[in-house]
């Protein structure tokens, strides 16, 4: 699955970036160079030879954890890549983390409380949450927290084992702009999946038994509504890659979104392929992830 | 129709999102007339302008009116967003219900593929594609049509699986129409209820997807009118003036909220078991 997945990845990578109007060789000696020294570097560098055999040493290269020579530094792209998509793991992660803290308890609070002031609340406010784009809610928070009332630093990023609190300090503001959206469309689906279960005959059951509200929600409503919140948050890994990467250009956080960012307006196709590949393999192993997770937790599905 | 806009109606999503959506498109089509300021004429002595009788929403940083602005640059914003997501759909609607129909092998490797393309964030796909075609507005058009389609064939499928069981499907394979007479006669008109839910929210995050592309500089170019683009360009001179930055912003939480409250409105109005 995963490996079919990244195999057209690499196929559309690698169609995206020969379409790219950007001669590699011409790159690399500028535009001044003579036809001959461009056809000579052509031939050493492989681009003379037919497109398919161009992709299958490519594909060769990457399989074996060689993902190219960046066009613009002229050092290895993978190591620099996975550097910085260390550092975006990093805010990844804290991003999933407070979106699960607070979604799920407000999902769970507006199903209970369908159709009261507090549903009516949580709405409103997921409402809000998916109304900005990211680069708008970064630059408000900017503006707010950091030029008006001075709390935290307003762009940059320092590692958090050079500087603990300076570092966390500069990651408050890019966690909350990306979790924003993420906890928005999680707390509404929490919420749409514990209203069906609410409604199911077994919770009836359980009710009527003489079970009270509190322990039917614990034992038996929670458990069968928070398993499909596995998939949709794996899903919404997809939105938190992009708005990790316009999040990561606005608080200039050296992470694998500026990376690309800086690399497809450079045009180097190196480097773009192994940041578009890395990406699509992020997604792919933590939805891989979420489904072994799913059946391990609901036993029904391997009997399917 | 008329009980369906009543259901519509009846709910606050519904009757809000209506509301909103009808406001915006009617600035879209009238916004070119009303607006009291030609949106790029610059007036060096009135920059910065807070919100007067004169400016409404005061002025920018080249003391163009805002509200002039805004009111032309819904066009620009808009009208793009539902034209890439009605592109975007039409793909992917097309895509999704071929998939469901073929079934087996054919099914398997379509959505297989379609995974696989969306393992590639929208964003960064649509980011791929303006970069090859050039920036420019239209371009970005293409990126969000085709960086939607998947997810619309997704749901399409799943929408169109359960239509395909049908009696009246069966029937026409035993009538013996062509796949694609059936495809496009038998299924597509059935599935098309759950699909415009889902393009209704999904114009929203076209929107911001447009917004996004205009922010990074890959998108409309200065001096449009394009919210998007102002917010960006908005940002060095937030320091002096935050309306620059904060209507905007308005506007595009306005469209993105009136689309989704349309949406679920729709979604209640079309299914009413709920």
């Amino acid at each position: 699955m995963i490996v079919y997945t990244l195999f057209v990845v690499s196929l559309i990578v690698f169609a995206i970036t020969q379409i790219l109007p950007a001669d590699a060789a011409v790159m690399m000696l500028g535009e001044n160079a003579t036809p001959e020294a461009l056809d000579a570097l052509r031939q050493t560098m492989g681009l003379d030879a037919p497109i398919w055999q161009q992709y299958f040493s490519w594909l060769w290269h990457v399989v074996q954890g060689d993902l190219g020579t960046s066009l613009r530094t002229g050092q290895p792209v993978g190591p620099a890549m996975f550097e910085a998509l260390g550092r975006s793991l990093l805010l990844a992660l804290f991003s999933i983390g407070l979106m699960l803290v607070l979604a799920i308890p407000l999902g769970i609070i507006a199903a209970i409380r369908r159709g009261k002031i507090a549903d009516m609340v949580v709405s409103l406010v997921s409402y809000a949450g998916v109304a900005l784009p990211e680069f708008v809610t970064a630059t408000i928070a900017v503006l707010v927290f950091a030029d008006w009332m001075k709390w935290l630093p307003p762009t940059g990023y320092v590692p958090l084992t050079e500087d603990f609190f300076g570092g966390i300090a500069h990651l408050v503001l890019p966690v909350c702009v990306i979790s924003i959206i993420l906890i928005a469309h999680v707390s509404r689906m929490v919420r749409s999946e514990l209203v069906d279960v609410l409604h199911t005959d077994y919770i009836r059951a359980a009710r009527l038994k003489g079970m009270s509200r509190g322990h039917v929600l614990r034992r038996h409503a929670l458990r069968n509504a928070l398993l499909p919140t596995i998939t949709i948050v794996a899903l919404d890994v997809g939105y938190l890659l992009g708005g990790v990467i316009v999040v990561e250009e606005i608080f200039a956080i050296p992470g694998i979104g500026r990376q690309l960012i800086v690399a497809i307006q450079a045009r180097d196709l190196p480097a773009i392929q192994a940041g578009v590949l890395i990406m699509a393999a992020t997604y792919s192993i933590v939805n891989f992830i979420a489904d072994i997770l799913y059946a391990w937790l609901d036993k029904r599905i391997q009997y399917d | 129709m008329t009980e369906f806009l009543k259901r519509l109606l009846k709910t606050p999503q519904g009757a809000i999102g209506t509301f909103l959506v009808v406001l915006v498109l009617a600035i879209v089509v009238f916004g070119p007339m009303l607006a009291p300021y030609d949106p790029e004429k610059l007036s060096p002595l009135a920059r910065y302008k807070g919100p007067s009788l004169m400016y409404w929403l005061g002025t920018d940083q080249y003391g163009r009116d805002i509200f002039s602005r805004l009111l032309i640059g819904a066009r620009a914003t808009v009208v793009m967003a539902v034209l890439a997501t009605i592109a975007g759909t039409l793909i992917g609607a097309l895509i999704g219900t071929a998939s469901a129909f073929l079934g087996g092998r054919a099914d398997e490797l379509i959505m297989r593929t379609i995974d696989a393309v969306m393992s590639i964030p929208s964003l960064l796909f649509a980011l791929l594609v303006v970069n090859l075609l050039g920036s420019s507005t239209v371009n970005a058009l293409v990126a969000v049509a085709i960086a939607f389609a998947p997810g619309m064939a997704r749901i399409t499928r799943s929408v169109a699986l359960s239509v395909r069981k049908q009696d009246y499907v069966n029937a026409a394979i035993a009538r013996g129409e062509s796949s694609a007479y059936i495809i496009r006669r038998e299924m597509l008109p059935n599935v098309i209820a759950p699909i415009i839910v889902e393009m209704t929210i999904r114009v929203s995050f076209a929107v911001m997807l447009f917004a996004t592309l205009s922010f990074l500089g890959l998108g409309a170019q200065p001096p449009a009118a394009e919210w998007g683009l102002m917010v960006s360009e908005a940002r060095r001179y937030m320091h002096m003036s935050a309306g620059i930055l904060i209507w905007p912003s308005v506007a595009i939480a306005i469209v993105a909220v009136g689309f989704n409250l349309l949406g679920d409105g729709l979604r209640d109005a079309l299914n009413p078991r709920t």
